[in-house]
């Protein structure tokens, strides 16, 4: 919303200074987002007087002048044709910045004669466009500021202008009234009365009109018939073009004046391009209509339109049409104020895509009660501009009843906003914004619609005492002490997962929820269900399945930088649908590349599933997971087939880890191979009861005794049944076992078999092992482990 | 006794020659060891008379002595000298690089997150989350923002598909974190405080906006909490997280559907040569939406406005960062480029805490 401090001293009778209504705008929630003041680029110009013009030797259009400054006689040349003896003129001086020609000045010569300053043209000030000549000034004294000539002589030039921010609950501040409405409240001056005297009609109205929707429930008009359309006053362009307007002719002006002055739309029909009388109804389906804005649209039924016997009209509330507008060539016009509903409106103007001020003003709610007395005050100065005279005015419909008041408890308002307000002041408050208070009740102004229950009272009262001059009072603790804990297990899970993986030497990344269609089907998802209705890019479509995808991605753009080695991870949400609740939290790392950068250690080596494998581990042992688990190969799709594993606990698979399916990172750009591992953060198991107290560490003075173990078994046979076959072949006494060793001699590789080697510890608790007793045990374990896998013992 | 003296010259020239520590050894046998000059010279006593036995006796066992500190002092010093010249010869360029190791770090917004969640925690606030994506009831109009609210079009909202023949209207990505607040409130009623970090969504990609960023909620009911409670609960909260000695906050009246009375909330700070410095100066930021929670919101939450009343903010996370460790482009935050997460990234030892200061 933009008006000029002059537009609203026209409401505002003030002796405020810009900042301090400035400032009070912003406090009392009409944010101020810029003010525009013409006087700023002029404050330095002041008023000369040219006392002798003569040629300039060496050029035919240049005059060499005398002026007579402040600081005494300068020399100056100038171009310009009016440049005489005797006219009063406006100097900028060397250091001056001249706005219109972009330039700081200096003394110049021209053509071999010096000159100090330059006499200014209304283009090179930026006041118009006008570069004829220098500015003649009719009055004015030498020395005089620049500002103030114009401040008393062409105020417009310098008037400041003001653009607020509405915020949706304030369609009143949509009208400079409004505005000043609330200045007066705050105390910066006083609301001028507003005298509204209704035309009476001189004939009666010749076009009638019948309201046959909801969307419109009252619509007022009259004809005025005789007017001349022109050009509007130059007061009237002036106001406009402050804020951005462009005049058209006086009547279409005004409509755009009454917009902004007090904020109440209205549409000036020509009355002798209207055939028959006027419906506000419904829009019939496949309608369409010509707007004043060159486009045609196709209606819909629920768009409430006005219509007459040939047709469409008119958006009710939100566009005119071409046909019935008002050009040079009208004489009479159908002057139409109306009240359309706020819902409606919004619904037609968004499926139409139309942006105007009066859909703008209407979706928010206006005055509905002032409908009729906006259009008096509309007629007379169409009267006074235009000539004419005006018919009587035809109701249709009536004003919507918005009467309804609220309880004002102003002790509840101390209670809530913290500040002490009087009773008395609070009162006074709401009465200057147009609320009527009948006891305790405050009948809620028509303007109002944002006013709905107590609450909006108080922020009424609120912001005007002035947010800003509140004071922060401690918020007490809701219990004395030391305060709780208060992550739950999961958060804290989350933070210790984030933290371990950190500690490990990975990259935290956060990447978008949303991956594109394809990466999202290649990690099964991309459904229906998890699509984006308005993606805000191709690649931003399906909520993602998995961290994995995203990461990958970074990963590959890391490779176009020239990052061949990397660790990402993300902990974060995965999608598994499209119900609220249907995520899941993740963690996943990423590894690429070598495990190290080259050194002199020969420390380098390209990650393999092993890495992946230690960090899934170290990452389930930080969040808690039990040490015993099962590995299983039923990795997902995107997985190595023979180089991925499932950690898990019966039915819940708590990770996954291995190298990413090659046909994955071709498709997703990443030159691999890759390992990773993703964490199912809520799957782990919480211990049953949480205790800060260890069990008791249970020590053995005997000696323990490693036993080593090499056994040749089949090539796919996997370690972890060898060690599970020999650790229990005697529960109580084998504390670990540990595959150590991994080979296939050549002999061994062409018979499909291979060589692992165990390490197992005894340790006895109640009597030191004899030979005896260790070859028993080592015999078991020999026995459990051959049967288990078919292994024999290395020769 | 000359014996003695010359036994002692020549024993101990000798041992001072040895020239390793065999050569002491057998130096050793040859005066101590059984058959050894001075045992032999011992074993001789026995013909002596009791007065040579005594004075011979003693003279021997002080060479004996001797010869044996001579040779335990010859032994040490070869064994040092060795030992010098072993470690001579172990030599290493101790400026060649160590072994490498990976060093991992946390992102901001994580960090941040962490940040609030230890300052809250302080107050008393717990952490609460929701879904992110949501019913449209509970992103809009448990909020006071119904359907055709004017507010609902300004939130640049995702919808999510929706099936044929599924009339419900479509669900959305959060718009805000702001839905957690009921979501809270309904499972715990009240008295109830809580903060609710999370990612939000809404429809805008420039130079300043991603389609994803954080957000973080605040909401605090009680029996009388007020809106001067709420400035105080965020002035200290800028003042823990900004870590400066004071803040100052403006509140200026607004329009949030879901708080009334509601204000934007501006923190003094001043721009010197780009660099930002809060709580001095004299200009004003604006950093956060807040507000006393609207009667209807309490309603829809199950909480009865006429006995309950309390405060909610919601400020941007992603922003907080960007303004306390001065990074520059919120489109950052999501592109992963190594460089970037190693240069603005945590150490995974940096726990916000109070007790030590939120950061290094």
């Amino acid at each position: 919303m933009k008006f000029t401090l002059s537009w609203l001293k026209t409401h505002l009778d003030t002796a405020a200074s810009l900042d301090d209504i400035a400032y009070a705008l912003t406090d009392l929630g009409l944010e101020v987002e810029g003010i525009t003041d013409p006087a700023a680029k002029l404050k330095n110009f002041t008023l000369a007087k040219v006392l002798h013009a003569e040629q300039h030797p060496d050029a035919d259009r240049l005059r060499v002048c005398r002026v007579q400054t402040d600081e005494g006689e300068k020399q100056i040349v100038c171009g310009a044709p009016n440049a005489r003896e005797g006219i009063t003129v406006v100097l900028c001086k060397p250091g001056d910045y001249v706005p219109g020609i972009d330039t700081t000045l200096g003394v110049g010569k021209i053509r071999g004669i010096e000159s100090h300053g330059m006499m200014a043209s209304e283009r090179e000030l930026e006041l118009s466009d006008e570069h004829n000549g220098i500015i003649e000034l009719p009055s004015g004294e030498v020395g005089e500021r620049f500002v103030d000539w114009l401040a008393a002589n062409r105020p417009g030039a310098v008037d400041p202008m003001i653009h607020i921010k509405i915020t949706p609950n304030r369609p009143d501040a949509l009208g400079v009234r409004g505005i000043a409405r609330d200045l007066a409240a705050r105390g910066l001056g006083t609301l001028k009365p507003l005298v509204v005297e209704p035309v009476i009609g001189n004939f009666p109205n010749p076009i009638t009109v019948r309201t046959e929707t909801e969307g419109c429930p009252l619509f007022a008009g009259r004809v005025i018939r005789g007017v001349k359309n022109g050009p509007s006053p130059a007061w009237l362009q002036q106001r406009l073009m402050a804020i951005g307007l462009r005049p058209i002719s006086v009547l279409v002006d005004i409509t755009n004046f009454f917009t902004f002055d007090l904020n109440r739309p209205l549409h000036v029909f020509d009355a002798g391009k209207v055939k028959g009388d006027l419906v506000v109804r419904s829009a019939q389906d496949g309608e369409t209509l010509q707007a004043l804005d060159g486009k045609t649209y196709t209606l819909r039924p629920g768009m409430v339109v006005i219509a007459d016997d040939t047709g469409v009209e008119s958006l009710g509330g939100i566009m005119g049409g071409e046909v019935s507008g008002c050009d040079e060539a009208t004489t009479d016009v159908y002057l139409e104020a109306a009240y359309f509903d706020p819902i409606t409106t919004a619904t037609t103007g968004r499926a139409l895509k139309i942006n105007s001020d009066a859909r703008y003003r209407f979706e928010r709610g206006i005055d509905p009660a002032f409908t009729l007395e906006g259009m008096e005050l509309a007629t007379r100065m169409i009267l006074d501009l235009c000539g004419g005279e005006a018919s009587e005015v035809q109701v249709a419909g009536a004003v919507p009843d918005t009467a309804r008041a609220y309880r004002l408890d102003t002790d509840r308002v101390v209670s809530l906003v913290g500040m002490e307000i009087a009773a008395e002041e609070q009162r006074a408050t709401l009465e200057a914004l147009g609320f009527r208070l009948e006891g305790d009740m405050a009948h809620v102004p028509s303007w109002r619609p944002d006013v709905l229950g107590e609450a909006d009272l108080v922020e009424e009262i609120a912001r005007v005492a002035s947010l800003t001059k509140l004071q922060g009072k401690p918020l007490p603790r809701t219990a004395a002490g030391v305060p709780l804990p208060i992550l739950t297990p999961l958060q804290q899970r989350e933070k210790m997962a984030r933290r371990t993986l950190a500690s490990i030497g990975y990259n935290e990344c956060v990447t978008y929820s949303f991956i594109n269609a394809g990466d999202a089907a290649l990690f099964g998802g991309g459904a229906d269900a998890v699509r984006v209705e308005n993606p805000i890019s191709s690649e931003m479509t399906h909520l993602r399945p998995d961290l994995l995808p995203g990461l990958l991605r970074a990963a590959a753009r890391n490779q176009a930088r020239g990052f061949a080695d990397m660790a990402l991870f993300e902990v974060g949400p995965a999608f598994t649908g499209g119900e609220p609740g249907e995520q899941v939290l993740q963690a996943t790392g990423l590894l690429i590349g070598a495990s190290a950068v080259r050194d002199t250690f020969g420390s380098r080596r390209p990650v393999d599933l092993f890495d992946a494998k230690a960090d899934a581990e170290a990452i389930l042992a930080a969040l808690g997971a039990p040490a015993k688990v099962q590995i299983s190969r039923k990795a997902a799709g995107w997985w190595h087939p023979g180089r991925s594993g499932v950690i898990g606990l019966g039915p819940n698979a708590l990770a996954t880890f291995g190298e990413v399916h090659p046909r994955i990172l071709h498709a997703l750009d990443v030159k691999g191979p890759a390992v990773a591992f993703t964490i199912n953060i809520a799957k782990i198991p919480y211990p049953k009861v949480k205790t800060p107290t260890r069990p008791a560490l249970v020590l053995s003075d005997l000696q323990a005794v490693d036993r080593d173990f090499a056994f040749v078994v089949d090539a796919q046979v996997e370690a972890l049944t060898l060690v599970n076959a020999a650790a229990g072949a005697d529960k109580a006494l084998i504390e670990s076992v540990r595959v150590f060793d991994q080979f296939a001699t050549d002999a061994q590789k062409a018979e499909g078999k291979k060589s692992l080697a165990l390490t197992v510890r005894l340790q006895p608790t109640d009597k030191t092992l004899t030979d005896k007793d260790i070859e028993a045990a080592s015999a078991k374990i020999i026995e459990k482990v051959a049967k288990a896998t078919g292994a024999t013992l290395r020769a | 006794m000359d014996g003695i003296d010359t036994l002692r010259d020549t024993y101990l020239n000798r041992i001072k020659d040895a020239g390793d520590e065999a050569a002491v050894e057998e130096l050793r046998l040859a005066a101590l060891g059984k058959k050894g000059e001075i045992s032999l010279k011992m074993r001789e006593l026995g013909k002596m008379t009791p007065e040579e036995r005594q004075t011979t006796g003693a003279a021997l066992n002080r060479l004996k002595d001797e010869l044996d500190a001579a040779l335990r002092a010859r032994k040490a010093s070869l064994a040092d000298a060795a030992l010098e010249q072993r470690l001579a010869a172990e030599w290493l360029d101790v400026t060649l690089p160590g072994r490498p190791r990976r060093f991992g770090t946390i992102h901001p917004v994580s960090q941040v997150m962490d940040e609030l969640t230890a300052i809250f925690a302080d107050m008393g606030f717990s952490v609460a989350e929701g879904p992110q994506v949501e019913s449209d009831w509970y992103n809009f109009d448990a909020l006071n923002i119904p359907p055709e609210h004017p507010a609902r079009q300004e939130h640049d909202t995702f919808f999510m598909h929706r099936a044929e023949g599924d009339d419900r209207p479509p669900h959305v990505l959060r718009t805000h974190t702001s839905p957690v607040q009921i979501r809270a409130m309904t499972q715990q009623g009240a008295p109830i405080r809580v903060i609710a970090p999370g990612r939000v969504y809404r429809m805008d990609m420039d130079q300043t906006h991603t389609p994803m960023f954080h957000q973080v909620e605040g909401l605090a009911i009680d029996k009388n909490i007020s809106m001067a409670n709420l400035k105080w609960v965020l002035e200290e909260f800028c003042r823990a997280f900004f870590e400066v000695p004071s803040v100052e906050l403006r509140f200026r009246a607004s329009h949030f559907p879901f708080t009334e009375p509601s204000a934007e909330v501006d923190i003094r700070c001043s721009w010197a040569n780009g660099q930002l410095k809060i709580g001095e100066g004299d200009d004003w930021m604006e950093i956060l939406g807040s507000g006393m929670v609207h009667p209807k919101v309490l309603k829809a939450a199950g909480v009865d406005p006429d006995q309950w009343q309390g405060f909610a903010f919601g400020m941007g996370i992603d922003r907080l960062a960007m303004l306390k460790y001065g990074i520059p482009d919120l489109r950052a935050f999501f592109e992963s480029d190594l460089r970037w997460l190693r240069h603005y990234g945590f150490a995974s030892l940096d726990m916000p805490d109070l007790a030590s200061g939120l950061s290094r």
